[in-house]
């Protein structure tokens, strides 16, 4: 463990963790002490992480909806255009809005303007590509994509004290707290 | 006795288990009422009851199957599947009234009417009362042998025989093939043959698809009771029951996808043979019945379905699940009911042109009111006799975590 020296410019304080548990216990401990600069990273997805770090719902679902819904009545619009108004065609007596036959259409556009919109939306709110991020200077993070589970607080965090987060981390029995170079 | 160690059924099961049993003792003896004033639309209404609970235990059999070949977390719910599975024997003697009104529900079972008709005699080598006991009862012995052989095995996994892992994935993969076959042709004999003119490749998936939403939101009834009383509650999590909750929004859409393909093929098609079937349900009051399906059992369950909140709060899952166990049964109810008329006769025995208008019998409360009760009261003997987890799955403790993979 680095020695923490009490002036030097860091991005923040990195502990270390065997198991998810310890990470949700300590991801909680950090709140209700008052941390709000916080993020925590594992190589499994863990559902109770979510509301131990208080993290707002993303707006994705709502954007995706949005895009199947404009995607189908783009589809049906485009049909019954096509069908009824541009090129009428007498088809076995049926008529020009024959409306079953426009459903195949209408979803594949739907399923299409969902797809598009989660795939955009995605890659627009989620920050990425991002080239650099000071967490890789850690050697220890290496191991944040196989079997360790690390929480990090910033020092952007107005309740970030150099020598207080530290022995704080310390009290959440992590196998170790590392300083995250900027 | 509610024993955390040991997984045992809650306690007050054994009163809601004696209710049971009374109210299909009560729904039997208004039955057997209905038999002696009402024959004919007491073998209907029994027929659309018997339907949806032998969809709940099939549907179940199923998914035991699938969760073996998958795995995944939902398999914390593996042993309510199994219990309505083990209720394959008691559907078996429920079916002997079905059998007896063969010669209401079926018009192919009358040699005169075959011999005028055509088509009938042509489909005279399937379509006869031999032959058609003979498959009935291929499918509930191959049925039963399949629940029981994965009955057998899964308790030999509790006691620790690490070694019936991976007998119970080829009995699996074995059984999805039978249970797929079997079922399809049950579709075709049971109810696509009460109009034996009508065919269409899609019916044996439309029965599938409809048993596996009866399953799924059966067990979700079952669950949401189980993870208010010890010793769920601590064990099933919101992640489990949103694993419920998205495989029955699937369902929900694979039942609107599989109907709406059949109705758009026939009405593409426009050929004499498979209009009839759809005429029916789009006239004479039927249309409305139609059309309440059509946004009760796809559009509101579907959008309700699509809310994250909603799948993982057990008790507003339940409300969903619930109705889609009601409206399982009307569905059932508008593929038999349309072919009988409100006197219940059979439409197909009837000679010259005659037509159904939308109705209600009050045995089609009382009848799923007797298969019901019994059928649930065995569900229920069946779900007390084994722990409620599956205590010897290799992957319990991983879907047992916090973050298990799905």
């Amino acid at each position: 463990m680095a020695h923490v020296a009490p002036t030097a410019t860091i991005y923040g304080l990195m502990a270390e963790f065997e198991t998810p548990t310890g990470l949700v216990e300590a991801a909680e401990q950090a709140r209700l002490a008052g941390y709000r600069k916080l993020d925590a990273y594992s190589p499994i997805p863990i559902d109770e992480l979510n509301e131990a770090l208080a993290l707002r719902r993303t707006r994705l679902p709502m954007l995706v909806l949005a895009g199947g819904i404009l995607g189908g009545l783009a589809g049906y619009g485009l049909e019954y255009w096509s069908q009824a108004i541009a090129y009428p065609l007498n088809i076995g007596g049926r008529p020009l809005h024959s409306w079953p036959h426009f459903i195949p259409v209408t979803f594949e556009t739907t399923v299409l303007g969902a797809a598009l919109s989660a795939f955009v939306g995605m890659w627009a709110l989620n920050g990425l590509p991002q080239p650099y991020h000071p967490v890789f200077n850690v050697p220890e993070f290496a191991r944040a994509s196989r079997d360790r589970f690390f929480l990090v607080i910033e020092t952007a965090d107005p309740r970030f004290d150099r020598h207080g987060t530290e022995q704080f981390l310390k009290g959440l029995h992590p196998v170790g707290v590392h300083e995250v170079a900027p | 006795m509610a024993d955390v160690t040991t997984y045992a059924a809650p306690a007050d099961l054994d009163r809601l288990r004696t209710r049971a049993l009374y109210a299909g003792v009560a729904g039997l003896v208004v039955c057997g009422i209905g038999l002696v004033v009402d024959r004919d639309h007491f073998f209907r209404s029994w027929l659309t009851a018997y339907l949806l609970f032998l969809g709940i235990a099939l549907g179940s059999m199923a998914f035991v199957m699938i969760n073996h070949l998958s795995g995944g977390s939902w398999g914390v719910f593996r042993r309510v599947f199994e219990a309505s599975s083990r209720t394959l024997p008691l559907l078996a003697i429920l079916f002997l009234p079905v059998v007896l009104g063969m010669g209401t529900l079926y018009s192919w079972t009358h040699e005169d009417h075959v011999q005028a008709d055509e088509v009938l005699r042509h489909k005279a080598p399937y379509l006869n009362v031999g032959f058609f006991l003979i498959r009935a009862l291929a499918y509930f012995a191959g049925w039963i042998l399949i629940a029981w052989t994965l009955t057998r095995l899964s308790k030999r996994q509790d006691e620790g025989d690490m070694s019936v892992n991976l007998t119970l994935q080829y009995v699996s993969g074995a059984g999805i093939v039978f249970y797929a076959f079997a079922a399809t042709f049950a579709a075709i004999d049971w109810i696509m043959s009460i109009n034996p003119h009508w065919y269409s490749t899609l019916f044996g998936f439309i029965f599938i698809g409809g048993q596996g939403l009866s399953a799924l939101a059966f067990t979700i009834v079952i669950s949401a009771w189980l993870v208010r009383r010890e010793p769920m509650a601590a064990l099933l999590r919101p992640s489990h029951f949103h694993d419920l909750g998205k495989l029955s929004l699937a369902f929900v859409m694979l039942w609107a996808y599989f109907n709406f393909s059949q109705y758009m093929l026939v009405f593409a098609a426009n050929i004499v043979e498979e209009i009839p079937y759809f005429i029916a349900r789009i006239s004479h009051g039927w249309q409305f019945l139609a059309l309440f399906l059509v946004i009760f059992q796809f559009a509101v369950p579907f959008l309700l379905l699509l809310s994250r909140d909603l799948k993982r709060t057990p008790y507003r899952l339940v409300m969903v699940a619930v109705w889609l166990l009601v409206i399982r049964y009307i569905d059932l109810f508008m593929l038999v009911a349309p072919e009988f008329d409100a006197s219940g006769a059979n439409l197909h025995l009837l000679t010259g042109e005659h037509e159904s208008g939308f109705y209600v019998h009050w045995l089609d409360l009382a009848a799923p009111l007797a298969v019901g009760g019994l059928w649930f009261w065995m569900f229920l003997t069946q779900l007390a006799q084994r722990p409620l987890l599956a205590v010897g799955d290799p992957y319990l403790r991983e879907a047992l975590q916090s973050g298990g993979g799905h």
